[in-house]
Formats: structure tokens, C-alpha cells, sequence
């Protein structure tokens, strides 16, 4: 019982974590019926941008813990956001209208050099978040003890998941995105700018993946240039899981791979962890391709 | 002459049947003199270095083929081709060292264990869309290289990979020095761009293309859409296995490291920047991305950024690769029979239905 608790506790906040960096897939997918390869390096340079600004301007000494964690999340997510905003206009934009392999490969590209512009900047290895930002406490749950940095994790992403869900599904601005996704035509006779829409789409998904780098970075204290391809991977399978294409499929498909995959690790193999999530993918694209909550992926031939 | 009439000129000899063949011919017979080019010019060394790029190149060729005919000819998204050619070599690996086959024998094997595991995955994932596709086969590499990281079956040695592999040997001469390697591997490279060329000019090939080009009517016009693509699959995971077998022999060690993700991209680039579905072209990206990545090894960091930065722009000027396949043509008399004379009489000597679009790329 105490470990199916840890497990499911780490499973949530690993699982929150894979939801906001699946959000940025599936609704650049949802929008431009595109696999955004890079993505997955964008959430590794904000977890190098949180790191550079925790240690350049001291906010450690200013601040207690989570104020830390906040401002950190929020002034990563303005940086990367202005990332992928540039890697929409100077890879995406340039082949809107060309065949899907050109911009999948040019994404691709894009991920290739974001992975190792940060190694070049950063050096090859693993750099380390100062320890003790967070509250290292334990919390008793059900009388198992249960660190205090899951709860946060869980409940920072959560607190960003419902406001974009608010942002999406109440504002005008979240009504003509839903428009755009639905018919771009359409929606450009409506009145709606369909190219700062999807402007806007490359600032919300990357900066959300600018926070889970956040997180990474404090919840695990240490970060590699290449972690975008595990987890950018994983959060794809969790995008695919939920449905793609699906706002609500992916914060629901990011816990529950989160939590598969933890309880994968516990219960039958620490060393095959990764291949989990994959099997997952593999499977969900042979027996359900339309995710949990999703649209069809497969053409019968 | 003009030169707008030599470039004339140029287009027109491009165009005989027999210049594909005849290039490739030339492109192999310079290759055969190039060990004694490199002797000729005293390189240092005695030129091993370079013999043993070149040989890597080779063998990055024949698999490159070997994923364009899945890629290129069939327009299937397939970035897990390191898989089947990790496979072949832990085949050959385990058959040399713990049954000492001989390498030539453990060769077909590990090409057809590579082509029915190739198939067995395929199977259920050939229907996805496009980058779904892509996606499940990057997923393959992971997984079959996490398998070969927790050593699995016990027999791939874990992170340690295996060692001790023989070199090939055939009626008592062993392919010991670089440059027997060299002519070895490139005569596998020759076989290859062989059986290719004779593929794409085939029925079969044909019908892979149509299918790229529109398969919904490649199937309204007869074609089994799905078996061409599972035949496609099973070609190129048997082809990348034998092209394992050598690279084991090559380089004799061999760990999970080398059959990550990473190749697989540089794999799919070499098609895809050489140009896709273009024997001609996918020789051309080998050269280019193995030979250069090992020139510039200096600068071992950079470089990558820069192959990041060369696949977006290629994407954006020039989408169909350094050297696209040239559109098919048919001679309208040959194929009419009779009938076409009046045509051929009214068009001068030759019909082409394509002569307008000559030049752009398709």
C-alpha cells in the first residue's frame, strides 16, 4: 500500500509535467495538423532559462521557496514563448502551404539545433538546480509519508491546465482559436486573423513547455541538454493516448501516463521505464488510434 | 556552341535511357581505383584513414538505399531504419561469436530475421497516417535499443555491446586490411545500387511510386496497397540487415550507443536532403553527411547545429533534395504501338506529355 501511494503521488506529478508539455503538441497539431518536433527542446531551454535566471539574478536570496518557483515558471514561459514564436515564423511559416514530410522534416531540424545550441552554450553534461528552493517536507497521507514537492508539482500544472482551459473554452480569443482548428477557411471569413491566431498557438504551447522545464528542473534538481527527446517523446504518447488534437485528452492522457509508466517502473521493470511509455504509444496506435477522447489517425487502405 | 545549347545539349543526353546506367557505372569504376588514387598521391598513412571513411560511407549507403526504397519509392515516414540494421549486426555479432559462423553464412540470416521483424511490426502500424507513422517508428529504435541495453535473451552483452567479431572470409582469403574491406563493402554498395535501379524501373517500383504520389488511386487502379507497403517494409528491414552484417564486420565491436535515435535521423536526412526516391541522389547524401561529419570532426558540436539549421533551409528552398528523381518517360510510339504514329509524326520524333513541365521538380 505505501508504495502503490508513493508510486501514484510521483505518477501524478510526473504525469502533470508530461500534460503541459502535451498541451504545446496537441494544439499546434490541432491548428496546423503538425507534429512540432522541436517542442520537446523548447521545454528543455526553459528548464535552462529557469536556470540561468535563478542563478544571474539571486531570487533565491530575496524570496522564500515558492515565490521562487513562481516567478521563475512565469519569466520562463515569456522567454520561451518568444522562442517559439520565432521558430513558427522562420521554420513553420515558410512551408504552411508545402507537403507535410517538408515541415516535419524542418521541424525535426529545429529540434536537432535547439538540442545542441544548448549543449554548445551549456556544455555536454547535466547541469544541477540549487537544492532546497522547494520545501523538501514530507506530508503524511493516509499515514504514508509523501513529499510536499508532488503536491506542488501536481498542483502547478493543474493551476495552469485550468486557465488555459478557461483561456480556450470562455474568452473571444479561445473561441476564434477553437474556430481556426475547426475550419482555418472558415474562420478567416468570419473575420478571424488566422496567422496571429496560430502566432498566439506558438506562445501559449511553448510557454507551458517553458514551465514544465521549470518544474523538471526543480522537482528532479537536475537537467541534461538532451532531455527534450525522452520527455517531448513521452508527452507526444500522452497527446496520442488522449486524443490528439484535444485539449482536455491531453492533460488527461499526460497523468495517466504518468502514472502507468511510474507504476510500470515499480512493478514490473525499472530498466524497461522507457520502453513503457513507447509500448503504450504502440499500442494505443494499433488498438484505439483516436486516443481516449480523439480524432481518427489512421486511413484504411 | 552556346552556351544555352551545350546546357541543351546536356538535358538532352540526361534524358537517354541509358545514362543513369551509364553514370553509375563510371561512379563505381572511379570508386574501384580510389585505394589506389589515395596510394598514387602518397596520402599519409598510407591513406587508411581515408579508406576507412570511405568505408564507412559504403555502408551508410547501402542502408540508405536500403530505407529509400521504404521512404523514397513508397512515401512511408520510416525513421526507425537503425533497428533492422541493429538487428542484422547483433545477428551477425551473436552467430560469429557464439557459434563462429562464418560471416558470409550469418549474413542472409541476419538479413532475414531483420526483414521478419520488420515485417511483424509493420504489420499492425502500415495503415497509420504519415507522421503517425514516423512517429511509432521512432519508437522502435527506442525500444529495440533499450532491449539491447538490458541485454536481452542474455546474449547482447548489455551496455558492453559485443566484441571479438571475425572478419568475413571467403575460400580461405580473409578481408583483413581496410582496403580489402573497402572493396568488399563497396561491391555490396554496387549489388545494391543494382538491384535498386533494376527495382525502381520495375512494375514493382512503379506501383511504390504511385502510391506515394496518391494512394487512394493507386488502389482504385488495382494495386494491393497495403501488401506493396508491408513488401516495401520487408525489403528494405532485410536490406538493412545485411548491410548490419558488414557493419559488424567492419568495425568487430558493437554497442547499443551506435544504433540510437540519432543515426536514425541521419539516415532519414541522407534520403531526404539527397533527394528522395533518387538512387543518384541518396549516394550523393551519403557522401555528404557521413564524409563531411567526419571531415569537420573538429568541430564535433558545431557540426550538428549546423545539420540542424541545413535541414530547415533545405526544407524551405529546396524541398525535393540536392538530386530528385527524374520524372519517368516513356516513348509514346512504344507505347501505342501503331497507333501513335500519327502523333509521333505530328510532335516530330518524340511525344512527351511532360515537356512543359521540364525542369521543375515533381
Amino acid at each position: 500500500m505505501e508504495e502503490f501511494l508513493q508510486q501514484l503521488t510521483n505518477g501524478l506529478a510526473v504525469g502533470g509535467i508530461y500534460a503541459l508539455i502535451a498541451l504545446g503538441y496537441t494544439m499546434v497539431y490541432g491548428i496546423l495538423r503538425l507534429i512540432n518536433f522541436a517542442h520537446g527542446d523548447l521545454f528543455t531551454l526553459g528548464a535552462y532559462f529557469g536556470l540561468t535566471l535563478l542563478i544571474s539574478l539571486g531570487l533565491a536570496d530575496h524570496l522564500n521557496g515558492l515565490a521562487v518557483g513562481g516567478v521563475l515558471i512565469v519569466m520562463a514561459m515569456g522567454l520561451v514563448a518568444v522562442v517559439g514564436w520565432l521558430l513558427e515564423r522562420v521554420a513553420y511559416r515558410p512551408l504552411r502551404d508545402s507537403d507535410r514530410l517538408a515541415a516535419v522534416v524542418s521541424a525535426l531540424g529545429a529540434s536537432i539545433f535547439f538540442s545542441n545550441a544548448i549543449m554548445l552554450v551549456y556544455g555536454p553534461r547535466s547541469q544541477v538546480y540549487p537544492s532546497g528552493i522547494l520545501p523538501s517536507a514530507a506530508f503524511p497521507l493516509f499515514g504514508v509519508e509523501v513529499p510536499v514537492m508532488r503536491f506542488l508539482m501536481f498542483g502547478g500544472s493543474a493551476l495552469l491546465m485550468c486557465l488555459l482551459y478557461w483561456f480556450i473554452h470562455k474568452t473571444r480569443v479561445g473561441t476564434a482559436i477553437r474556430a481556426v482548428a475547426i475550419d482555418q477557411d472558415a474562420a478567416k471569413l468570419m473575420g478571424i486573423n488566422v496567422n496571429s491566431i496560430i502566432a498566439l498557438i506558438f506562445l501559449i504551447g511553448p510557454a507551458l513547455g517553458g514551465a514544465a522545464g521549470v518544474m523538471v528542473g526543480l522537482y528532479y534538481g537536475q537537467i541534461t541538454y538532451d532531455m527534450g527527446f525522452s520527455f517531448g517523446l513521452k508527452a507526444f504518447t500522452a497527446a496520442i493516448l488522449g486524443g490528439i488534437g484535444n485539449i482536455p485528452g491531453a492533460m488527461l492522457g499526460g497523468i495517466l501516463l504518468g502514472v502507468i509508466e511510474a507504476m510500470g517502473a515499480a512493478y514490473i521493470s525499472i530498466a524497461w521505464k522507457d520502453a513503457i511509455a513507447f509500448a503504450v504509444l504502440i499500442l494505443i496506435l494499433i488498438f484505439r488510434p483516436t486516443g481516449l477522447l480523439g480524432e481518427r489517425v489512421a486511413d484504411k487502405v | 556552341m552556346s552556351a544555352g545549347a551545350i546546357k541543351e545539349r546536356c538535358r538532352e543526353l540526361q534524358n537517354k535511357r541509358w545514362f543513369a546506367s551509364a553514370a553509375f557505372v563510371c561512379f563505381f569504376l572511379f570508386m574501384a581505383l580510389a585505394p589506389s588514387l589515395l596510394d598514387l598521391f602518397g596520402v599519409s598513412g598510407g591513406g587508411i584513414a581515408q579508406l576507412d571513411m570511405l568505408n564507412k560511407i559504403g555502408i551508410s549507403a547501402a542502408l540508405a538505399l536500403s530505407l529509400n526504397v521504404i521512404l523514397g519509392q513508397a512515401g512511408l515516414f520510416h525513421m526507425g531504419h537503425t533497428a533492422f540494421f541493429a538487428v542484422g549486426a547483433y545477428t551477425t555479432a551473436v552467430l560469429s561469436t557464439m557459434y563462429q559462423w562464418p560471416i558470409f553464412s550469418a549474413m542472409p540470416v541476419a538479413g532475414l530475421l531483420a526483414a521478419a521483424i520488420g515485417l511483424a511490426v509493420a504489420l499492425p502500424i502500415i495503415h497509420l497516417r504519415g507522421d503517425y507513422l514516423l512517429v511509432v517508428t521512432i519508437g522502435i529504435v527506442e525500444i529495440v535499443r533499450i532491449a539491447l541495453m538490458n541485454n536481452i535473451f542474455g546474449i547482447t552483452g548489455g551496455a558492453n555491446g559485443i566484441y571479438g567479431i571475425a572478419r568475413p572470409a571467403i575460400f580461405g582469403f580473409v578481408f583483413n586490411s581496410p582496403k580489402s574491406q573497402f572493396y568488399l563493402i563497396w561491391s555490396f554498395t554496387a549489388l545494391t545500387v543494382f538491384i535498386f535501379y533494376l527495382l525502381e524501373h520495375s512494375r514493382f517500383g512503379r506501383a511504390l511510386n504511385y502510391i506515394k504520389a496518391d494512394d487512394t488511386a493507386a488502389a482504385g487502379c488495382g494495386i494491393n496497397v497495403a501488401r506493396y507497403k508491408l513488401a516495401a517494409f520487408t525489403l528494405g528491414a532485410f536490406w538493412a540487415g545485411m548491410a548490419g552484417t558488414l557493419y559488424a564486420a567492419n568495425i568487430r565491436t558493437i554497442e547499443p550507443t551506435s544504433f540510437n535515435f540519432f543515426e536514425s535521423v541521419i539516415l532519414f536526412a541522407i534520403v531526404i536532403l539527397g533527394g528522395s526516391g533518387s538512387i543518384a541522389g541518396v549516394l550523393l547524401g551519403s557522401f555528404l553527411l557521413i564524409g563531411l561529419q567526419d571531415v569537420f570532426r573538429d568541430f564535433d558540436s558545431a557540426r550538428m547545429l549546423v545539420f540542424g539549421l541545413a535541414m530547415m533551409a533545405m526544407m524551405i528552398f529546396r524541398p525535393q533534395g540536392l538530386l530528385p528523381p527524374r520524372r519517368r518517360r516513356y516513348d509514346a510510339r512504344k507505347l501505342m504501338g501503331k497507333y501513335a504514329c500519327g502523333i509521333s509524326r505530328q510532335c516530330g520524333a518524340k511525344y512527351n506529355p511532360y515537356d512543359e513541365d521540364e525542369g521543375s521538380a515533381s
